[in-house]
């Protein structure tokens, strides 16, 4: 038993000189294994007597319990270490580009689109979509705009033959929406128009967006608050919004819309045109089948492009066909 | 409508700065779209009288001339070819200035003294014309400041009138609807009538009163014709953009800008027999005042003496049949003609006039006799001569019917959203001239003015009253409406969401034009029937797409040529096919991959992308959308035989992928391999509502299996036979592998295959997994002549 402390000591000792988990173990092995020289001792217990016993198993039993708190702490120190290593040899340049593919892009006129159709979808306006090759019927006449009208002249129009034409506006799914259905109803119409006009200022195709509001008490004063609460929405800005009266055959009274954008170069407010609008004509509710007289409603109609560009500083309506990437990618 | 803003204060003169009646009319509906100086800026210029003229001894262009301004004669020299004695033209002495700054001082011109410079139109902007000096009129008073004399501080209203506002093309109308705006007085011209001073009328017949319910005529005799239109009257047409061409047109042109009639005045000697207002003969002929020769068709309404059509009613007066210098009697025409029957006629003839302008739109009909009055007067004041009788034959039945419309106060207050009060709504209709014959208890009646076409309908009226209260003093109210819930079909996937997902994977939406040039269709779709526009803006603007590859194909190329090489493109639209006798309008998503697979980066290699990378897309949408799309090798004159498909869903044709055919790719001048394809949006976008089954809780079991086959046997082939032997319990099926080459049998290729088998209720056994996996390969093998790789 006198060896006791030594054996202890050079366990200790052996632990902490330990460098890896194997050594430890080896060590662990040496003093407490089955054939371990702590254990060992507990075996030569036999041979004193019974008075000593339980002091002399006790100390043993201490001696023991002391090399494996070593063993157990040395063994979290070490793997903590090899942690530490491991993690040193795993370090990357986290600075190098990711391994992803490259993000593609919404058209700006799709994404000006989705803006418009968010602010009236939360008011209840439905999308509704139709044709683009149309006949004369709804591109024109239900719309109170009779062949040699002097307003056909307005629309540089593209056809087929007489009584087929590409779509000058989108107003041709209103009518078709109130032909099939029953009032009130309250929906935008986004699309590709087409204009036979090709110049700095004017694409062939562009994209409106017309819209349609018709219930019982639908005025003017209506519109007129639509109208303002859509364009301060769309350009996040309390612009000032002015209201010129003007002529469409399908809706009286009739307005051109106009925003203040700047200045002029004396100092006065700048006004730009941005839509049009109007009552809807009572013409245009009989040749639809709905009554004038039970239901009203207000139009109006925009030019999508148009937007765009004075939303995101696009000076050249033409780029918006072009599909350059280099433009297309700034609209993300 | 272009006029000078002098001449319309003339009529009514509100007290407002020029800025603030353009800024007015434009808010009534008058959009002013241009406002010019009618002059340059210019000082110090004034009338000079050129008293002598001599050859200048150095240069043969030039003269010395001494001019008189009113106070001393100076020595000027000029290069003008119009300089004569007797002249009165502007002369800018030293220490005028010119527009732009040009400053007038004493110089030498070739060793001789020019004490300033008599002037040329254009030098004063006055015009752009510079054939000489400008020719003041013989009345100039010498001294006198041009821009005085001139009433030069004045401009051009150039107003862009919608085609509702005919009463508005003249000066009358327009200083109509500025005193119902500005309530100050308007007082209409009603001219005094002409005697006659002989008995002499011109016969009139008119046969189509339909189209001519009215025409007035009157003979005026032995004009002068040589004499100058005066100044102030020229200043007037020149301002409204009108040319001065002479005396007599001069006037019928003042008295249409004025009053708004159109007139027209033929040379006596060259109306041979009387007038006839007639619609022409099939294939009749006609020369007009500016020598184009007209084919007439039987809807074309001609003024013609008896032998032939002289002029192209209410559109263009003929050749030879108008004032010459040689005219001594003249003929004044001044009709009502019908605007739906003169509608669409010039343009048919691609002819657009004043007069045509204006009767299209409608002229006030009971304008002739008064405008026939008002020309004579101004006739006689500078041509002289002698009137004689009006005459006017006239049809009431055409005539437009005297109209009067009933207005409801209710109405008034609903449409516009407000409470307009009686008399408010009362006073803008009398400052419009719109008069009221009856009142009601719930409103009016009021009558129509001859002048308003636009006007038919109470809304008309309400407009009416809308736009001189003022849109922008009108109240803002928020609609009411039912909050209505809509139907929502769970099965109908949003457009946007296959968008985003393009997106996602990295394509680039695009929007190119839909129609294209006819190489184009016939490149990429031979097979369909292209519907043709009859007016394209160009030739490579001719024919609706029948697929939205050409299009993308364009934009490849596009970029393609500005250092743009990886390009992934998506469009969603129509395309257009003519089927039977009906158009197809589908609606269609369409892409396109090019270049390497990714950007150039320093981890994967730069493939080029191929077939699989644009199907491993397409099933990446289809898995998206809860589709399974099938594939079958089929041919597409677009696309590379060997590597084409048809996509299915639920067996039906919905849409093709492909490899682009290389001999279009040539073509196109396109780099590098092009993948393409294209979808029925209708087939992408119906989709399905889930419906969930429960999954087993037993583990799955896979086996991998590795056979030979016949290079030419398809995957779908060798996967429909292993389905249909591996059971009920199949789970799943995938090919891991395939290898073609060393080790590999000449015209075979090895299929490595992964099969996952589950049973519902409980584990399943290695020894009957074995026999479904030798099933498999048995049925691979008699089926197929597949041979198990060892």
């Amino acid at each position: 038993m006198e060896n006791l402390e030594s054996l202890l000591e050079q366990g200790l000792n052996a632990v902490e000189a330990s460098t890896d988990l194997k050594q430890l173990e080896q060590v662990r092995v040496d003093y407490l294994g089955k054939k371990g020289h702590l254990t060992a001792l507990l075996k030569t217990l036999g041979q004193l007597s019974a008075e000593e016993r339980p002091a002399a198993g006790q100390r043993i039993n201490q001696a023991k319990e002391q090399v494996q708190s070593a063993i157990a702490e040395k063994k979290e120190r070490l793997e903590a270490e090899a942690m530490e290593a491991r993690l040193a040899s795993e370090s990357i340049d986290v600075t190098l580009p990711g391994r992803g593919r490259d993000a593609g892009g919404l058209h700006p006129v799709t994404r000006t689109l989705r803006r418009i159709e968010a602010i009236f979808g939360g008011a209840g306006y439905e999308v509704a979509e139709g044709p683009e090759i149309e006949d004369d019927h709804h591109n024109f006449e239900a719309l109170n705009i009779p062949e040699h009208h002097p307003a056909r002249a307005m629309h540089d129009t593209f056809y087929f033959n007489p009584g087929t034409v590409l779509r000058t506006h989108t107003s041709p799914v209103q009518i078709r929406t109130m032909e099939n259905g029953e009032p009130p109803f309250r929906m935008i119409c986004p699309g590709r128009v087409y204009r036979c006009d090709s110049d700095l200022t004017h694409t062939p195709m562009f994209h409106q967006v017309e819209g349609l509001l018709v219930d019982r008490h639908a005025s003017f004063a209506d519109l007129k608050s639509t109208i303002e609460a859509f364009l301060r929405a769309f350009f996040e800005e309390d612009l000032a919004v002015r209201f010129r009266p003007s002529y469409f055959p399908f809706t009286e009274p009739s307005a051109e819309v106009d925003i203040e954008w700047g200045r002029e170069a004396d100092g006065s407010t700048k006004w730009l045109e941005v839509m049009g609008c109007g009552v809807v004509h009572p013409r245009v509710f009989e040749n639809c089948g709905v009554d004038p007289e039970q239901w009203s409603g207000f139009a109006f109609g925009l030019g999508v492009e148009r937007l765009a560009m004075l939303r995101y500083g696009v000076t050249d309506l033409r780029q918006f066909f072009e599909n350059d990437l280099r433009f297309l990618r700034q609209f993300r | 409508m272009k006029f000078s803003e002098q001449w319309l204060r003339e009529w009514v003169n509100p007290r407002m700065s020029s800025n603030e009646l353009v800024e007015a009319i434009t808010m009534a509906g008058l959009e002013v779209d241009e406002v010019e100086p009618v002059a340059g800026a210019f000082e110090g210029v004034v009338v000079g009288e050129v008293t002598a003229v001599e050859p200048h001894p150095e240069a043969d262009k030039l003269s010395l001339c001494r001019v008189w301004d009113g106070r001393e004669t100076l020595d000027v020299v000029c290069g003008a070819p119009n300089v004569r004695v007797g002249l009165r033209a502007p002369l800018a002495r030293p220490g005028a200035s010119l527009p732009g700054g040009m400053a007038i001082r004493r110089t030498e011109v070739r060793g001789q003294t020019s004490n300033g410079m008599l002037c040329a139109e254009s030098e004063l902007e006055l015009s752009d014309a510079s054939e000489g000096l400008m020719e003041l009129a013989s009345g100039a008073e010498p001294g006198a400041d041009l821009r005085q004399w001139l009433q030069l501080d004045d401009q051009s209203l150039d107003v862009d009138l919608t085609p509702n506002r005919s009463d508005c093309l003249s000066i009358r109308g327009v200083a109509r609807d500025l005193g119902a705006l500005t309530e100050e007085p308007f007082e209409d011209l009603v001219p005094d009538p002409v005697p006659a001073v002989h008995s002499e009328i011109p016969s009139v017949r008119v046969d189509a009163a339909a189209a001519c319910p009215r025409y007035v005529g009157r003979i005026i005799r032995n004009v002068n014709v040589g004499v100058e239109t005066p100044v102030w009257m020229q200043e007037r047409l020149r301002r409204s953009g009108i040319r001065s061409i002479d005396p007599v047109v001069d006037v019928t042109n003042y008295v249409m800008l004025e009053l708004g009639q159109p007139m027209h005045a033929f040379d006596r000697a060259h109306v041979q027999g009387g007038i006839v207002v007639r619609m022409a003969s099939e294939g009749e002929k006609l020369t007009l005042l500016d020598g184009q020769e007209l084919t007439l068709g039987a809807d074309n309404l001609v003024i013609a003496d008896h032998s032939k059509p002289v002029a192209l009613a209410g559109i263009m007066g003929g050749e030879g049949s108008g004032v010459s210098e040689n005219t001594r009697d003249i003929v004044l025409e001044s009709a009502f003609f019908d605007p739906v029957g003169l509608a669409g006629k010039a343009r048919a003839h691609g002819l657009h006039t004043d007069s045509s302008h204006r009767f299209e739109r409608g002229v006030d009909w009971r304008l002739q006799r008064a405008a026939t009055e008002r020309a004579t007067a101004l006739l006689l004041s500078i041509v002289g001569g002698e009137p004689g009788e009006v005459i006017e034959v006239v049809s009431e039945q055409h005539l437009p019917a005297q109209q009067t419309v009933h207005l409801r106060e209710e109405r008034v207050n609903a449409v516009l959203g407000m409470t307009i009060d009686r008399t408010t709504t009362e006073e803008i209709l009398a400052r419009l001239g719109l008069r009221v014959v009856h009142l009601y208890r719930d409103g009016w009646e009021v009558e129509v003015p001859s002048f308003r076409f636009d006007i038919a309908l109470e809304v008309d009226l309400i407009e009416e009253i809308g736009r001189i209260y003022g849109y922008n003093r009108m109240p803002v109210t928020e609609p009411e409406g039912r909050l209505r819930l809509r139907a929502e079909p769970e099965s109908r996937r949003p457009l946007d969401r296959v968008r985003d997902h393009l997106v996602a994977l990295g394509y680039q939406e695009a929007i190119t034009y839909s129609f294209i040039s006819p190489e184009q269709q016939r490149q990429v779709t031979p097979d369909a029937e292209g519907i043709e526009l009859a007016n394209p803006i160009s030739a490579d603007m001719a024919v609706m797409r029948s697929s939205l590859w050409p299009g993308l194909l364009e934009t490849l190329a596009y970029n393609q040529k500005r250092q743009q090489h990886r390009v992934r493109l998506f469009e969603t639209g129509l395309r257009f096919e003519r089927r039977e006798q009906s158009i197809e309008q589908e609606g269609m998503l369409s892409a396109l991959l090019s270049g390497p697979v990714a950007s150039e980066n320093w981890v994967n290699g730069n493939r080029e992308v191929d077939f699989y990378d644009a199907k491993g897309d397409l099933e990446s949408l289809g898995a998206m959308l809860g589709q399974s799309f099938r594939f079958a090798r089929e041919r597409h004159p677009a696309l590379h035989p060997g590597q084409s498909a048809r996509v299915y869903s639920d067996g039906q044709p919905v849409g093709w992928i492909g490899t682009l055919h290389p001999g279009i790719q040539k073509s196109l001048d396109l780099n590098g391999k092009v993948c393409l394809y294209e979808l029925s949006l209708e087939a992408v976008l119906n989709g399905h509502v889930p419906h969930f089954k429960a999954f087993s809780k037993f583990p799955e079991v896979r086996r991998d299996l590795a056979m030979l086959v016949d290079e030419e046997t398809e995957w779908a082939a060798v996967e429909n036979v292993a389905r249909e032997a591996a059971g009920e319990l199949l789970t799943g099926l995938r090919v891991f592998d395939v290898y073609q080459g060393e080790h590999v049998k000449e015209g075979c290729r090895s299929l490595a295959l992964s099969l996952f088998w589950q049973h519902p209720e409980r584990t399943l056994g290695d020894a009957e997994v074995q026999e479904l996996l030798d099933g498999v390969t048995n049925a691979l093998s008699t089926r197929l002549g597949a041979q198990l790789r060892s």
